[in-house]
């Protein structure tokens, strides 16, 4: 593959890449065309309201939204009654932080989350500490982005109401120990949260083999539609949860609205083709994760891997190209679309909270990438990415007065850099 | 949609407009997060950006002034919890002491009312279906800080209701106003400004858009007290990622449905047509709210003797969707709550259908409807003709 | 976000990339900015017996409009006197360039350096600053 990479950009279209090319998955993914076509016949002629009991329209779109709830519930090992459907994960993920904690809050008034967590958790669990008298324990990550386990022993108590730990980060990928976190969790009677948004359909999550709680599920990260979403709520031993929307009293009382019947086929749909791709997938992802980081690195030096190399989900690839600053870099190949630090946040100008949690110095976050590898991604997709990026990085390492220092052998901690 | 049918249940949910079913299909073709910088990302947020345009469009507001939601329960929770917080109009964080909520309130509405720790007082409704402002002003004269949520029209009747002079009201005594708009929207000409309402509610299924997409129109962001927060989306006030596709449609349909409301002579031709067919059907028939200033598309009849639930049931096998009562919680046709709030006895509500009209209804769904109708009142006409002893109590003729 | 023509050309064909020798008298070099801060500037002028501003050469760690900021300054200080190149304004840049607001500070960062590199210049040749010209410290005058 070294010999693709010295071709000329030009090569991208007589390979007849369509350009530009999407390696942004952890952002949004694509919607697979078989679950927008489970959900097109509910846009057109089953269009019922599933809660309309009058009339086979609306036992149609029930019966649907029930056959999603399966297909959900069957990916995660759940069973179907323990399935909410949401808006998306924010509001899975705020319904489980603030529902529980709201709902046991006069005996457990105690949250245990950590620093890497989504914002939607981290703005949650703020909500709670800040207006509503909760005592927050916001967890420090190792180098490696995983938690400590003793640090996590050490911080819940008999007051704690929730642990709230993301199965799979969104910006570096890693995969925290699920099991075992629960375990702690379960130890001094705490319910276990996971935000699933980038694990389920991605690596295989079992909600009773891990001891799981509640888990937040997004539709847009597994091939389904966005505006959808699920909370897993166990039922033995049941927890209980204040809604958050409240009225017509749908998902039993959880979460209020009308289902919306198509948005919930797709993502049954995106859960069922994940449950039984998954193996496939995840073979494909790796192999093309590997040929990227392979590519990259063998043509360029000082190129650092964030996260944990072995506990990851492979689809994401999170790489800082020490001395080039990574928007620069993002412009340079703008024909590929990836992310420098999470979605929400890449608009701002600070450096990734996570990388910066991770212990990665300030001025390398500013030089991280994340790549995003996932189903529709194809070998010549990479291929072309892999000679794009060598050559910009090449090309603005040659402009980087950091780079020339360093090449002279000036230590740059030496320098006394005018702050601003 | 299919022929084999008559769908008389708009106020349920419409089908899908094709045109909007396209224009989903496209935007789920781009794919993109919107707060993504890059192209696909930009692409997303340009169909957010018109969508955002287009429901402003339809309720005479500012794109500024909308927040999308998940659809319309969010939406009146979001906009009833942040004026019960911050109550005074202009901003001023001043907490309502209590809320007042029409009787004929949607179940979201009533809902969000009783979890915000305050007072919940329900403002009665005449025979006719229309909120009582005598009552009302009694009631603000009462002292306190209200917040007031009255729909504009209601899903059961389709009677409009006094918005703009409540608003009038309710802002004298430094109180707010939320009205659930709807099924208003796309029916009737709609303007912020003339409403006076503080927020305004819009769902996107009711318009011929897909399910999934709502709207808060927000006179005054700094009003909004954010419900779901993590991601800054919608400028802060409502996290999550956009339903970018969902709300594409939720867009188009809101241009499709304002072009509605200026033919709006159409659909009204076709439910007086009904109406007057069913009086010679069964002269005894009544229809709730009839002297009522209603939205064109609604018929609220009830014949007293036979059974809303047997009815719909038949409507069903002859082809006819209808509803019964509102399609809301699970499983239990409730005592039609909004009926019974204009005075109706319980075994005359009980015996209200629904039919609402919408964009794809023809005289044929009328003539279908009659010809299934007529032969379950016929079938049951021993009951049907027997003399009504509650037609004053239900306020319609 | 979308960028301007002007600005692209000079990120994807930066004018003046390279380095003259910094020991040399007749070079003053200018180095602004933090790695930390995700910019650094290395602005480096060659001036010629009668203050004429021959060269100009840069190396940027930055983002797209700080390389296209510092690009342009070289080609604009080239031909000028030391005086009137201290007279390159940020917004000027800014200005040229159609920074969005939020790269404001890459246009900020520029003039700081090309001040800095004239600094560096006069202390060498022990010629001094132009009467108000205080600019010992030029970055810091423009941080925030």
């Amino acid at each position: 593959m070294a010999t693709k990479a010295t071709e000329p950009t030009k090569s991208a279209v007589t390979r007849n890449i369509p350009l530009p090319i999407y390696l942004d998955y952890q952002a949004t993914t694509p919607t697979d065309p078989r679950v927008f076509g489970a959900m097109l016949p509910y846009f057109t002629t089953k269009f019922g309201n599933p809660h309309s009991r009058s009339h086979s329209f609306g036992w149609e779109s029930e019966e649907a939204v029930e056959t999603a709830r399966g297909q959900v519930a069957a990916l995660i090992g759940a069973s179907d009654k323990e399935i909410i459907f949401t808006s998306g994960a924010t509001e899975s993920n705020n319904l489980a932080i603030k529902g529980v904690g709201r709902f046991y809050k006069d005996r457990r008034n105690e949250i245990v989350t950590v620093v890497t967590e989504h914002k939607c958790v981290l703005d949650a669990c703020r909500h709670l500490e800040q207006e509503e008298g909760f005592k927050v324990t916001y967890l420090a990550v190792q180098k490696n982005g995983l938690i400590d386990l003793n640090h996590l022993r050490e911080a819940v108590t008999d007051k704690t109401a929730l642990v709230s730990v993301m199965a799979v980060n969104n910006e570096i990928g890693v995969i925290q120990p699920l099991k075992e976190i629960a375990a702690i969790a379960h130890e001094k009677g705490a319910f276990f949260h996971t935000d699933a948004a980038q694990a389920a359909g991605k690596i295989p999550l079992d909600v009773e083999a891990m001891g799981i709680d509640l888990m937040s599920i997004s539709g847009h990260k597994i091939y389904g539609p966005k505006g959808i979403g699920a909370l897993y709520v166990r039922r033995k031993p049941r927890v209980r949860l204040h809604a958050l929307i409240h009225g017509g009293g749908q998902e039993r009382g959880m979460r209020s609205g009308t289902v919306p019947t198509p948005l919930v086929v797709g993502l049954g749909k995106a859960c069922e083709i994940a449950k039984n791709e998954m193996g496939t997938d995840n073979e494909r992802i790796r192999a093309l994760s590997d040929r990227l980081y392979n590519g990259i690195t063998k043509q360029l030096k000082d190129i650092v891997l964030n996260g944990d190399r072995d506990h990851r989900f492979p689809g994401n690839l999170n790489l800082s190209f020490s001395y080039v600053e990574g928007e620069s870099l993002m412009m340079g190949i703008r024909d590929i679309a990836v992310s420098s630090g999470s979605a929400c946040t890449s608009a701002s100008l600070e450096p990734s909270y996570v990388l910066r949690a991770l212990g990665v110095e300030e001025e390398m976050a500013h030089t991280s990438i994340r790549f995003g590898i996932g189903r529709m991604t194809t070998e010549a997709e990479i291929d072309y990415a892999i000679e794009t990026v060598v050559k910009h990085v090449k090309k603005l390492r040659e402009m980087s007065p950091l780079w020339e220092m360093v090449q002279e052998g000036i230590d740059l901690k030496s320098i006394q850099w005018s702050e601003h | 949609m299919d022929s084999r049918w008559t769908y008389l249940d708009y106020n349920a949910t419409a089908p899908v407009r094709p045109e909007v079913v396209a224009r989903v299909a496209e935007a789920m073709t781009i794919g993109g997060n919107p707060s993504s910088v890059h192209r696909f990302g930009r692409l997303a947020c340009a169909f957010v950006d018109r969508a955002r345009d287009a429901v402003g469009g339809l309720v005479g507001a500012e794109a500024e002034q909308v927040l999308f939601t998940s659809g319309a329960t969010e939406a009146n929770t979001l906009g009833l919890r942040s004026l019960a917080r911050h109550a005074a109009p202009g901003g001023r964080a001043c907490a309502a002491s209590r809320i007042l909520i029409s009787a004929i309130e949607h179940d979201s509405v009533l809902g969000a009312a009783h979890t915000l720790d305050l007072p919940v007082e329900t403002v009665p409704v005449t025979a006719g279906g229309v909120l009582d402002l005598g009552a009302l002003d009694k009631m603000l004269g009462a002292g306190g800080t209200p917040v007031v949520a009255l729909m504009l029209a209601n899903n059961e009747t389709g009677v409009l209701q006094p918005v703009a002079e409540v608003a009038t009201r309710v802002h004298a005594v430094g109180g707010t106003l939320h009205c659930d708009a709807v099924q208003a929207a796309g029916r009737v000409p709609l303007d912020l400004d003339a409403l006076g309402a503080d927020t305004l509610v819009v769902s996107s299924h009711k318009l011929g858009g897909p399910m999934g997409a709502g709207a808060l129109i927000v006179r005054n962001l700094t009003l909004v007290s954010p419900m779901l927060v993590g991601g800054g989306q919608e400028r802060g006030l409502r996290a999550g990622t956009e339903n970018v596709a969902g709300l594409a449609g939720f867009g188009l349909a809101a241009e499709l449905a304002l072009s509605d409301v200026a033919n709006s002579n159409k659909i009204k031709a076709l439910r007086d047509d009904l109406e007057n067919r069913l009086h010679v059907i069964a002269p005894a028939a009544q229809v709730f709210g009839a002297d009522a200033e209603r939205i064109p598309n609604t018929t609220c009849l009830a014949l007293a003797g036979l059974d809303n639930e047997t009815q719909v049931i038949a409507l069903d096998l002859a082809g006819v969707a209808v509803s019964a009562g509102a399609a809301c919680s699970s499983g239990k046709v409730a005592a039609p709550r909004v009926l019974r709030a204009m005075g109706a006895p319980e075994a005359l509500a009980k015996a209200a259908i629904r039919v609402s009209l919408g964009w794809a209804s023809t005289a044929a769904d009328i003539d279908r409807f009659c010809a299934a109708w007529s032969e379950f009142v016929a079938r049951h006409a021993a009951r049907a003709v027997a003399p009504n002893p509650y037609s004053r109590a239900a306020g319609a003729q | 976000m979308a960028y301007g023509e002007k600005l692209i050309d000079h990120y994807e064909n930066p004018r003046n990339i390279g380095s003259l020798d910094k020991n040399a008298t007749d070079v003053g070099t200018g180095l602004v900015g933090a790695p930390a801060c995700g910019d650094v500037m290395k602005l480096q002028i060659k001036v010629n017996a009668a203050g004429v501003i021959e060269d100009a050469k840069f190396k940027t760690f930055g983002c797209g409009s700080a390389i296209a900021s510092s690009s342009l300054v070289t080609e604009w200080v080239k031909g000028k006197t030391v005086d009137e190149a201290e007279t390159i304004k940020n917004t000027q840049i800014a200005q040229h360039l159609a920074l969005p607001p939020v790269k404001i500070h890459c246009s900020v960062l520029a003039e700081d350096a090309i001040k800095a590199a004239i600094a560096d210049y006069r202390r060498k040749t022990g010629k001094a600053a132009p009467a108000a010209a205080a600019a010992s410290e030029p970055a810091k005058v423009a941080a925030e």
